[in-house]
């Protein structure tokens, strides 16, 4: 982290905190992280976070997919093993597709959905043992927090500041011993 | 307000009249006698010599590794064979299927045009059902383009009744008495229960769009939500009655062609094309009225909708088409399979690029988010969708009617242009009577701040 000094910025409504985080980013403040119990609708618009490309790795991860299952039908039905079963016309790939698209779509989809997902995991930092990174247990039920980047700031004015935009609950914490 | 534009009109009035000479001339050109059909028969012959491959195993010999099976095949259920005794009987048949030829590429336009209408109707009732809080802003626009049901569900209905035994051999006595399989369906597929169907259609779909429309115009100045209610529990008993009638429309004037076979989900298959070419026309329609400023209510997030629309419907689309194919490939039994061998070995090209322009297209062009909200690109998205929903018609009746003889020529173009301009001009004409803003539906504020 860059600085040793963060303010913790407590609200109580995803309202207040969303007035908060926009006041914040027009004063040029660095927000660090909002925690909240919840999806706030639109705050990541708020922040400025860049759009997810979450969905473009699952369309790659689908092509992926469907690369392995018209390789793995081409080899074992067509190449390694052409025999005649039930009458169906094993002489190449084309001709016997219709019996394959339902394995070639449901690995897509396999592969989309779950490598996007631990995608997701590694991405996001989560995983079993995982220790959590919450500052604030009431942030999981019914609080709303803002970390703010303390240095090179007034503190005194800083937490004023915070505390006009409707801050319940002001603390500064220190990297050192945080961590 | 829209105000039909008069080169617009103009436009639509002059196709209409090149379509109906064309029309009139398909009608015309078709050979009277079995000399003059003989005679077109040796021309084409002589003309794709080279292409044709009866020496050459085809695609479903080769599968089967028989040489001559599609041949034996198509000639059991089409008389197709060569065989000397059979000649003239044969020729008979073959003049027949020419003269249907102008019969089915009117119907074929007709019914695309009219089922976009009907699609529309049908998305309008859902919209309605389903209390959707997105789409009230375009209930104006859905209701213009319901506008051509009337008189283009008035044409479907006299081409079927007056096509008869062009499109349907059970309403032929001679081959009904000689076939047992007909004379098992009898109770089912004869004229009078057929033609009373057939008419209770039309009249319910265009009872609900008479109803729809005058409660949805009374909304605009009634004091209490009457009208809305009422247009509510109309809707609900259209979408029960549509269901239904859809599944028996599909049958008795599709599947019917070819009485000798059948599919359980091919109502479902139709459905799916109905309603993927009716948001496609909304959407387009949407956009027009957009880029030419009578549409200001209507923001990006309402084309991202209907564009995912677009998209999800022509997945459903050819997950039905496949679903009908494959289980048909599969179990290759002879009385279901003739229907795909005749589209596979005479209709190839268009049998398999209609996959190409109904799924591939759409997938590639309409996944990305972003792209669902540029106008241009939910555009070209849309007339590859129509283009391919056409050909999907004219793969449901040509090759039922005509067979091998098909071609898309004059005929099909100017069927195509006719209605194109009687729909321009109802549709335009649906959507300048009244204003496009719609007053105090319940749901129309939060319509108007859909934002996704």
């Amino acid at each position: 982290m860059a600085s040793a000094n963060v303010l913790h910025a407590l609200y109580n409504d995803d309202d207040i905190l969303m007035k908060a985080v926009k006041e914040l980013r027009a004063k040029k403040y660095r927000i660090i992280e909002v925690y909240t119990p919840f999806p706030v609708h639109g705050l990541d618009k708020a922040m400025g976070l860049a759009p997810t490309r979450l969905a473009i790795t699952s369309f790659i991860y689908g092509l992926i997919g469907l690369s392995v299952a018209t390789l793995m039908m081409n080899f074992i039905m067509i190449e390694d093993w052409p025999r005649n079963i039930g009458g169906k016309p094993s002489f190449s790939y084309l001709q016997n597709m219709p019996a394959f698209v339902p394995i070639m779509f449901e690995l897509t989809v396999f592969f989309a959905a779950h490598l996007m997902v631990i995608t997701f995991y590694l991405r996001s930092k989560i995983w079993p043992f995982q220790k959590a990174a919450n500052p604030d247990v009431r942030t999981t039920d019914d609080h709303f927090l803002i970390e703010v980047d303390a240095a090179n700031h007034d503190l005194d004015a800083l937490s004023k500041f915070l505390y006009d935009t409707g801050a319940s609950e002001i603390s500064l914490i220190h990297n050192e011993e945080h961590a | 307000m829209y105000t039909f534009s008069s080169k617009l009109r103009l436009f639509a009035i002059i196709s209409m009249v090149l379509g109906l000479v064309g029309l009139v001339y398909g009608f015309l050109s078709v050979p009277a006698t079995v000399e003059e059909a003989s005679a077109v028969l040796a021309s084409h012959d002589a003309h794709h010599e080279t292409t044709d491959n009866h020496e050459e195993a085809s695609f479903i010999d080769e599968a089967r590794q028989e040489h001559g099976y599609s041949e034996a095949a198509m000639a059991k259920d089409k008389d197709m064979g060569h065989n000397a005794h059979e000649d003239e009987e044969h020729m008979q048949h073959v003049l027949h299927q020419m003269q249907s030829k102008p019969w089915s590429a009117a119907f074929v336009a007709a019914f695309f045009f009219m089922m976009i209408a009907l699609g529309t109707l049908v998305f309008y009732a859902i919209q309605t059902a389903a209390q959707a809080g997105w789409s009230p802003v375009l209930f104006r626009v859905m209701e213009g383009i319901t506008h051509y049901l009337l008189p283009g569900s008035i044409i479907v209905l006299l081409i079927v009744i007056f096509a008869g035994e062009h499109f349907y051999p059970w309403q032929n006595h001679e081959l009904v008495a000689e076939d047992q399989i007909l004379q098992d369906k009898a109770g089912y597929l004869n004229f009078p229960f057929w033609l009373i169907r057939s008419i209770i259609y039309v009249a319910g779909w265009n009872l609900y769009r008479f109803f729809a429309r005058k409660n949805s115009l009374a909304m605009d100045t009634a004091e209490d939500d009457k009208p809305y209610k009422n247009l509510f529990k109309f809707s609900i008993f259209f979408l029960a009655f549509f269901l239904c009638t859809e599944s028996t429309m599909a049958w008795d004037w599709f599947m019917s062609m070819t009485p000798h076979w059948y599919s359980t989900l091919f109502a479902w298959y139709i459905l799916a094309g109905i309603m993927v070419s009716a948001v496609t026309v909304i959407a387009m329609v949407t956009v027009s009225l957009k880029a030419i400023g009578k549409l200001e209510f209507v923001n990006d997030s309402h084309l991202h909708d209907l564009a995912k629309f677009m998209f999800g419907f022509s997945i459903f689309w050819t997950y039905l088409w496949f679903g009908q194919f494959m289980l048909i490939w599969y179990a290759n039994i002879p009385e279901e399979v003739t229907y795909f061998i005749l589209r596979i070995q005479e209709y190839n090209p268009i049998f398999f690029g209609m996959l190409i322009l109904n799924f591939v297209f759409p997938i590639i062009i309409l996944m990305n988010s972003d792209f669902k909200r540029v106008s241009w690109f939910v555009v070209i998205a849309g007339t590859i969708i129509l283009v391919g929903h056409y050909i999907d018609i004219f793969l449901l009746v040509m090759p039922s009617t005509v067979g091998p003889y098909w071609s898309f020529g004059i005929t099909e173009f100017a069927a195509i242009l006719f209605f194109l301009g009687l729909f321009i001009l109802m549709v335009g004409l649906g959507l300048s009577r009244v204003s496009l803003r719609p007053k105090n539906n319940p749901f129309l504020v939060e319509s108007e701040h859909f934002h996704y």
